[in-house]
């Protein structure tokens, strides 16, 4: 799947079929700094996400 | 993962409230906080008009909403820093933002005013950016509230801010910051606006859920100043901690605030203080603990560094 990461912006391959938690385990990422979008929605960390699938991993945490 | 409330699909998990929410649920639970933040801090009523300081993030845009929600009189206040496309960008968010649901949008601009950007404005002083836009900032978020008769001013700080920033002051034992960590400031005297931060309960994650879920346009980009890096490495520390045990975060600032409640009945209140140690500035009337504000203190040494006059 492909997966679209923020700061700075960057796109990479990511092998599905996949659990959230555990792409974002692969990434390295902190469940609480992140949040995971496919198209409109949100989606929590249970979700299996397909191979054809595209997400965004968009961080939550700023510095102000 | 399905809604805690109403069996709905998930969108959000709360690890720290053992919960998730639905889109519906979440948007409601997160306007119950702020509500609740509100009346428990004595923050201000639906009479009061509040002004909101608004950057073009998820924080303060999506506090705009939310007092929207909850029927509270609220209007926007954006300073445009002078950033290159990162100020273009969040400034354009705020006007769409804003000029979309009808909401009274007042604008700074340093560039006219103070006749630079920020950048600028911090080589001319010879100080770190961040530290010279905190105080430009701060400056005039209060004075704006004031002249512009605003009984409040609020801002987006949230749960992640606050505990990181106690985290900080404490590492250091900034005692002296500490007192000012609330979720409510009191407007102790005559040009001193009432400061308060509805959004304390609630995770910086919770907030960003809310923002995609009510599809509010924010800027996700950081300010290229890279804004405290040391802020970035606290929220991280406590995330790491949160990850592992749910419910750290707000048990810290939380707890911090509980024994500051405790405490404040043996000792002389706030306001009491800042009566004893505040005064007009001489130069613009702000008030300040020395005879010169720190605002008026940095233009005039700007002015002094500059090749151009800087200023009004
Ligand atoms: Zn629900
Ligand atoms: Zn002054």
């Amino acid at each position: 799947m492909k997966v679209l990461l923020n700061h700075p912006l960057r796109e990479v391959e990511v092998k599905g079929p996949r659990r959230v938690r555990e792409v974002l385990q692969e990434l390295n990422l902190l469940p609480e700094s992140v949040l995971v979008v496919r198209g409109d929605d949100l989606v929590t960390e249970d979700e299996l996400l397909k191979d054809e699938d595209r997400i965004e991993i968009r961080p939550v945490i700023s510095g102000g | 993962m399905r809604c805690r409330k109403c069996k709905g699909k998930a969108v959000l998990d709360v690890p720290r409230h053992h919960t998730a929410f639905c889109k519906a649920c979440l948007t409601e639970f997160v306007c119950a906080q702020v509500e609740r933040a509100i009346s428990e801090e004595r923050m201000f009523t639906k009479a009061d008009r509040v002004l909101v300081a608004v950057s073009g993030g998820k924080d303060s845009l999506s506090l705009l909403d939310i007092l929207g929600k909850l029927g509270y009189q609220a209007d926007a206040f954006y300073v445009d820093l002078g950033i290159g496309e990162y100020s273009r960008q969040s400034k354009a968010k705020v006007e769409r933002y804003t000029s979309a649901r009808g909401i009274s949008l007042h604008v700074h601009e340093l560039k006219e005013d103070e006749g630079a950007g920020i950048n600028d404005l911090a080589d001319l002083v010879h100080r770190p950016t961040c530290s010279v836009c905190g105080t430009l900032k701060r400056y005039h978020f209060n004075r704006t509230a004031v002249e512009k008769g605003y009984s409040v001013l609020a801002t987006g700080h949230n749960l992640d801010d606050e505990a990181a920033r106690l985290l900080g002051n404490v590492l250091h034992w900034q005692t002296e910051y500490l007192e000012k960590q609330g979720p409510t400031l009191p407007d102790s005297v005559e040009g001193f606006a009432k400061k308060v931060k509805p959004l304390y309960r609630l995770a910086e994650r919770e907030i960003a859920a809310y923002a995609v879920v009510n599809k509010i346009d924010y800027i996700v980009e950081e300010c290229p100043n890279a804004q405290g890096a040391k802020m970035l490495l606290y929220k991280d520390i406590l995330n790491r901690l949160e990850s592992e045990s749910p419910g750290t975060k707000q048990a810290f600032y939380w707890g911090f605030l509980t024994r500051q409640k405790t405490d404040e009945q043996a000792r002389p209140s706030m306001a009491e203080h800042d009566r004893a140690v505040l005064r007009p500035c001489v130069t613009c009337g702000q008030p300040t603990t020395s005879e010169i504000c720190s605002y008026c203190k940095l233009m005039a040494r700007a002015q002094k560094n500059g090749p151009t006059p800087v200023g009004s």
